[in-house]
């Protein structure tokens, strides 16, 4: 209302700036979507890690964070340095990334194969969903005393434990992926002729594609977060057994650089999972897109 | 056939009254088909006695009641019926895609049998070609995939995917799909059912070329009076799920009066009033026809 009774003010004052400026700010307004979260933020992920490096920088440098507690970024960074210099860190790194590579290429390949048998067969469903479903229910770190008394503290239990945790996501999301494809592509199937093979390879396979990505993008992260479990708990090399060694020494610097690696290790491996899901599944139009 | 060998071996004749015994065929159990399957080696259709009932429905729950059909080789057959008329079940029994009725009857189809949805019924995981040459074989599927889509308008758009194309341009597909295995029934079950009315006129023409060029037999079902009066050779009303009219079709011309006699026939069948009111021809009203 006050607008429409603003141009006698205008003609009279050409001060009145302030409600042109009101009218183009909301033309440029209507350009973005009105419901949606609006323009995307340039970098926007590395926003938020920025601002946490300053404040922890600057708390630092101040004084306000004990060097005892937590380290300085500098510490960490001439720290891992050091650590790489001498070669424990590669060293550490290699046998940690052997683990988790073992185990997640495992959990993947039986996780998948668990999902079609169980998604394609009634029979299969009825043997496998259930012993799944009572294994999602446990946590892996509650099995692991069981665990080490089968398969007693060497690599054949770290593999297993990190081999069962990556296992149920992607048994869940594949599973849930094969159930819900359409059951017009089914009939489909049939009038066209296909046979089992080129049914499995050409309908159910690409349409469980979404849920199985899914899946993964958990399972590479829980496959990192059990390689943590089951390295501080008995280990004598590793980036676990790395930082546990450092918690004896009271080396909070070493114990970062470790914190640094395992999240600089999920979150690229996330970030790789992402890309992939990008490109296999480029024929969706989703939000995101 | 599988359910036919079922039905043989079944212990004893049951008293399923719903299902009328064949002579050498004993009744089956409850959702088993005991069809007799042929394949004609002309490429025409021949449908006796055909019976389906889905479970206990309303009274005896039988869609179709002992119905007789003949299909020439080539010849372009329109159903019309209304919701429920059994049009659908008929399309589908000939198809072979009904697996959860009761039913028995001869049904005799070609070796070659392509179905059109109502829905497109594309892969969306798949691209344009691919999806089809879905379930072809043989060196020459690409280029014969590539043909049909020429044919049907689509030339160049053969790497795109499902979601890019139009309603229209994705039907045009799903008819190239079903045209590329040289089909010598097409079976379409209201094909132009979700396209706008100027894409469906289009689709009228494209569909009556296509079919002089191939010379399939086809089997349209539809809702449209005019969509069957304007396509087919013949037309056939169901009601109650038996043939209340069948009748050639013989004028095309919309301003032929043999054209609005035979609409107003089939209108009658299908138990449609005529359109009463002011129907002067002095206030030349064309927007209800």
């Amino acid at each position: 209302m006050s607008t429409l009774s603003l141009p006698q003010g205008l003609a009279r004052r050409p001060v009145a700036r302030p409600a042109a400026r009101t009218t183009a700010g909301r033309r440029t307004h209507r350009t973005v979507r009105r419901l949606g979260p609006g323009r995307p933020l340039r970098g926007g992920t590395l926003i938020g890690l920025g601002v946490l490096l300053a404040v922890w920088s600057l708390g630092s440098a101040v004084g306000l964070i004990d060097q005892r507690t937590l380290s300085a970024p500098w510490t960490v960074v001439t720290t891992g340095a050091d650590l790489v210099a001498d070669g424990r860190l590669q060293e550490h790194l290699a046998v940690s990334a052997g683990r988790a590579l073992s185990g997640l290429a495992l959990g993947i390949v039986a996780g998948t194969v668990l999902a079609v048998v169980a998604g394609l067969s009634r029979w299969g469903e009825a043997i496998v969903d259930g012993p799944v479903q009572l294994k999602r229910a446990i946590p892996s770190l509650a099995l692991l005393p069981l665990l080490i008394l089968w398969l007693g503290i060497g690599e054949t239990m770290k593999v297993v434990t990190i081999l069962l945790g990556v296992l149920i996501p992607v048994y869940i999301h594949t599973h849930n992926g094969l159930r819900t494809i359409d059951a017009r592509y089914v009939e489909l199937a049939e009038t066209v002729g296909l046979t089992r093979w080129e049914f499995l390879t050409k309908v159910v396979l690409p349409g469980a594609l979404p849920g199985f990505l899914l899946g993964l993008r958990f399972a590479v992260t829980g496959c990192w977060l059990a390689l943590v479990v089951v390295e501080q708990i008995n280990g004598t090399a590793g980036i676990g057994y790395m930082m546990e060694l450092a918690r004896t020494y009271g080396q909070t610097d070493v114990i970062v650089v470790g914190l640094v690696l395992y999240g600089i290790l999920g979150y690229g491996s996330d970030l790789l999972v992402r890309v992939v899901q990008r490109r296999a599944l480029s024929w969706r139009r989703t939000l995101a897109g | 056939m599988a359910a036919h060998a079922r039905g043989l071996t079944a212990p004893g004749p049951t008293e399923d009254a719903r299902v009328p015994a064949r002579s050498d065929v004993p009744a089956p159990a409850q959702g088993v088909l005991a069809d007799e399957r042929v394949t004609t080696g002309d490429g025409s259709v021949v449908v006796r006695d055909l019976v389906r009932a889905y479970g206990l429905g309303e009274g005896d729950g039988r869609v179709l009641r002992g119905l007789d059909l003949d299909i020439a080789a080539g010849e372009f057959v329109a159903i019309l019926g209304r919701s429920g008329s059994g049009k659908s079940t008929l399309l589908r029994a000939l198809a072979g895609l009904d697996h959860d009725v009761h039913g028995t009857g001869t049904i005799a189809v070609p070796d070659r049998v392509s179905v059109v949805f109502q829905d497109s019924r594309l892969l969306p995981w798949a691209r344009v070609l691919d999806n089809v040459t879905l379930g072809l074989r043989g060196p020459g599927a690409r280029d014969l995939g590539t043909e049909r889509l020429a044919e049907v308008g689509l030339a160049g758009r053969e790497r795109a995917w499902p979601t890019e194309l139009s309603g229209g341009e994705q039907q045009r597909v799903s008819l190239a799909r079903s045209l590329v295995r040289e089909p010598q029934l097409l079976l379409a079950d209201e094909p132009f059912g979700a396209l706008d009315a100027l894409t469906r006129t289009r689709m009228h023409a494209l569909l009556r070329d296509l079919c002089a060029r191939h010379r399939p037999a086809v089997l349209l079902v539809t809702h449209d009076v005019d969509e069957a009066i304007v396509l087919a050779d013949r037309v056939v009303v169901l009601d109650a799920g038996q043939i209340a009219l069948d009748v050639d079709v013989l004028h095309r011309d919309p301003a032929d009066a043999a054209y609005v006699a035979l609409r107003r026939q089939l209108l009658d069948a299908l138990g449609v009033p005529p359109v009463v009111g002011p129907a002067t021809p002095s206030a030349p009203d064309r927007s209800t026809p």
